[in-house]
């Protein structure tokens, strides 16, 4: 079964008319697949997820989810997906088993039914001790989880979750990745994910789609990019102020050589047995080697021979800094 | 694949869900729930009570009765039952003011995402909001005008159940009307300052340029045009007919109707266009 559960062509985003968000995006989301769009901040994940959610309207392109046009039967589509979003949006004044309450009512589920689903979603997320409990008590982790249940009570053949472990600490961060594969285990759900954490992309997505600027770089498994990348990778660095990459570049097995921030990221084979002759290359010339490391690559790698290394300083709304504030203080109570 | 999961196809669904969740934050807190029925208290003691107008007239000239010169000015003999009527619609006009804000923070906390994600029509999440402090307001003024007899309401001869009913029938056009037009002053809103900003620069002038303490036709020329399209002195006017006055003026009640509902289904259905237009981006 590889059957097509998100299809995106062409999708595009574009604010006050002249900021684009995403850029002609394409992808397509297999059936029971964990599929994740990795970038950097401001690279257009969440706009994407909230064209796919139907709460932004893209401005050009189409997609469909489970078939259903985004734009023209969002309807549709907003009745066969679940969502976890970014924020927690549980309102604190209620208890937990009010809010799912709350919930199934914006789906129109009958409330006997609701409390059959509710109970077997609390026990999913461990929260069955703590449903009569107001929000406001519950911990950055637990209220995560009420995310997970809201987002499950209309039996969801997607999933979408933005980020869904922020600010969260390690323990829980590993809770929520055992919850999310149980979901694709046990129920045979689609998810649909963004993600910075590197390591989360890594250990629970079958597909990730690298997005930067507004495009995506590259699509593929974990392994494959890491494979694809060819090699390790060598970090250098050396007291001369000159560029010497050509220099490296000449070194045999070295396969590329770009210089970031001062430093040397050197892509090369047998990288334990490259270094040396790079330093004795260097050496030669007359330049000191004044650092150097090696590593075989991970996600991390590849995020950065994508993305690059520069800081992204991306101008943020208020709006969104202050609702990210709000959720990282939340997460850590 | 079209299963709908065995979810309501009713184009109304949610709607009693929502509104009883901003419900639940007024009433489940009784602080908030006290004071806001300590509040009305509190303004007609202070205004009712403390500035009684007709305390102003001399008892001691000859020929002149307190009671009709009040009659012929406030159509009541009674200057507190007079400003206890325009309390109830100043009740209302500040807490359909909150309905508003209360967009901004679900905008802010990403809880308006989250509905927007789901089936919930765009119109019944705006509607919600007015329904809520809708209930709200009429429930204060219930309270208000059981405070109000306490102190000493005087209700007119003509006083039945039925203008009670009417009473309650006014103040929840006012307050639809009220609440759907904050709610679009703040729809597109992100931030508190600038609506807080705005209502306030409303609110007190509305209040103040109505019948609500003072009757419209003892006030200057120049402001009575802007009395009369207020849509609180109408309210005003059809509460103080049903509860206090001896003879009702049928014409001017139904033309006191008529204003505040035309206006409460015009911005009402402006809210719902705006909902449709802006609560995505």
């Amino acid at each position: 079964m590889s059957e097509e559960i998100i299809k995106a062509e062409g999708l595009t985003k574009v604010f006050n008319k002249h900021l684009v968000a995403v850029d002609h995006v394409n992808f397509e989301v297999k059936r029971g697949e964990i599929y994740g769009f990795l970038g950097p901040n401001g690279a257009g994940k969440t706009t994407t997820i909230n064209m796919l959610i139907t709460i932004l309207k893209p401005t050009e392109g189409k997609a469909s989810v489970l078939s259903f046009d985004i734009a023209k039967q969002d309807v549709d589509v907003r009745n066969v997906i679940g969502v976890v979003p970014q924020e927690y949006t549980a309102d604190e004044d209620l208890t937990g088993l009010e809010n799912i309450f709350l919930c199934a009512d914006m789906y129109g589920i009958p409330r006997k039914i609701a409390k059959e689903r509710a109970e077997e979603l609390l026990k999913l997320v461990e929260l069955t001790d703590f449903k009569d409990k107001k929000v406001q008590t519950f911990s950055g982790g637990m209220r995560r989880r009420l995310e997970l249940a809201c987002g499950l009570i209309n039996r969801p053949k997607v999933l979408f979750l933005d980020e869904p472990t922020l600010g969260l600490d390690v323990q829980t961060r590993t809770a929520t990745w055992s919850y999310i594969r149980k979901l694709k285990q046990e129920y045979g759900m689609t998810l649909f994910m963004t993600t910075h954490y590197l390591e989360e992309a890594d250990s629970l997505c079958d597909r990730v789609a690298i997005i930067d600027h507004g495009k995506i770089v590259v699509v593929g498994s974990p392994e494959e990019l890491k494979h694809n990348l060819g090699g390790d990778i060598i970090t250098l660095g050396i007291k001369e102020d000159v560029d010497v990459s050509e220099l490296i570049g000449k070194v045999e097995n070295v396969k590329d050589v770009k210089k970031e921030n001062g430093a040397y990221r050197i892509k090369a084979e047998f990288g334990e047995i490259t270094a040396p002759f790079i330093i004795e290359v260097l050496r030669k010339k007359g330049y000191t080697v004044t650092r150097l490391s090696l590593t075989e690559p991970t996600l991390n790698e590849v995020y950065l021979e994508y993305t690059g290394r520069s800081l992204r300083d991306s101008e943020e709304s208020r709006e969104n800094v202050m609702t990210q504030r709000m959720t990282m203080r939340r997460a850590r109570q | 694949m079209s299963e709908t999961n065995g979810n309501s196809k009713n184009r109304l669904h949610g709607l009693w869900a929502l509104t009883n969740r901003e419900l639940k934050k007024w009433y489940k807190a009784p602080v908030i729930f006290i004071l806001s029925i300590i509040q009305p208290i509190i303004w007609m003691g202070l205004l009712g009570k403390a500035m009684n107008i007709s305390a102003l007239i001399p008892t001691n000239i000859p020929g002149l009765d307190v009671k009709t010169v009040m009659k012929a000015s406030l159509g009541t003999s009674d200057y507190f039952s007079f400003m206890a009527v325009g309390m109830i619609g100043m009740t209302a006009l500040f807490t359909t003011m909150f309905s508003g804000m209360s967009v901004v923070w679900d905008r802010r906390l990403g809880f308006l995402n989250k509905v927007l994600s789901t089936p919930v029509s765009r119109g019944v999440i705006i509607f919600s909001k007015v329904l809520s402090s809708t209930l709200r307001s009429m429930f204060q003024a219930g309270i208000i005008i059981v405070i109000a007899v306490a102190f000493g309401l005087q209700f007119g001869i003509s006083f039945n159940l039925l203008n009670l009913l009417g009473v309650f029938a006014v103040m929840f056009l006012l307050c639809v009307g009220l609440s759907s037009a904050f709610i679009a002053i703040t729809i597109r809103s992100t931030r508190m300052e600038t609506p807080m900003a705005v209502m306030n620069l409303i609110s007190l002038p509305m209040m103040f340029a109505s019948n609500a303490m003072f009757p419209s036709k003892l006030m200057p020329d120049w402001l009575q045009p802007v009395v009369l399209v207020n849509p609180l002195s109408y309210t005003n006017d059809a509460v103080r007919q049903l509860l206090l006055f001896d003879t009702i003026d049928y014409t001017q009640l139904a033309m006191d109707f008529a204003y505040v509902g035309v206006f409460a289904v015009i911005v009402a259905a402006i809210g719902i266009v705006l909902s449709w237009r802006f609560l995505s981006k």
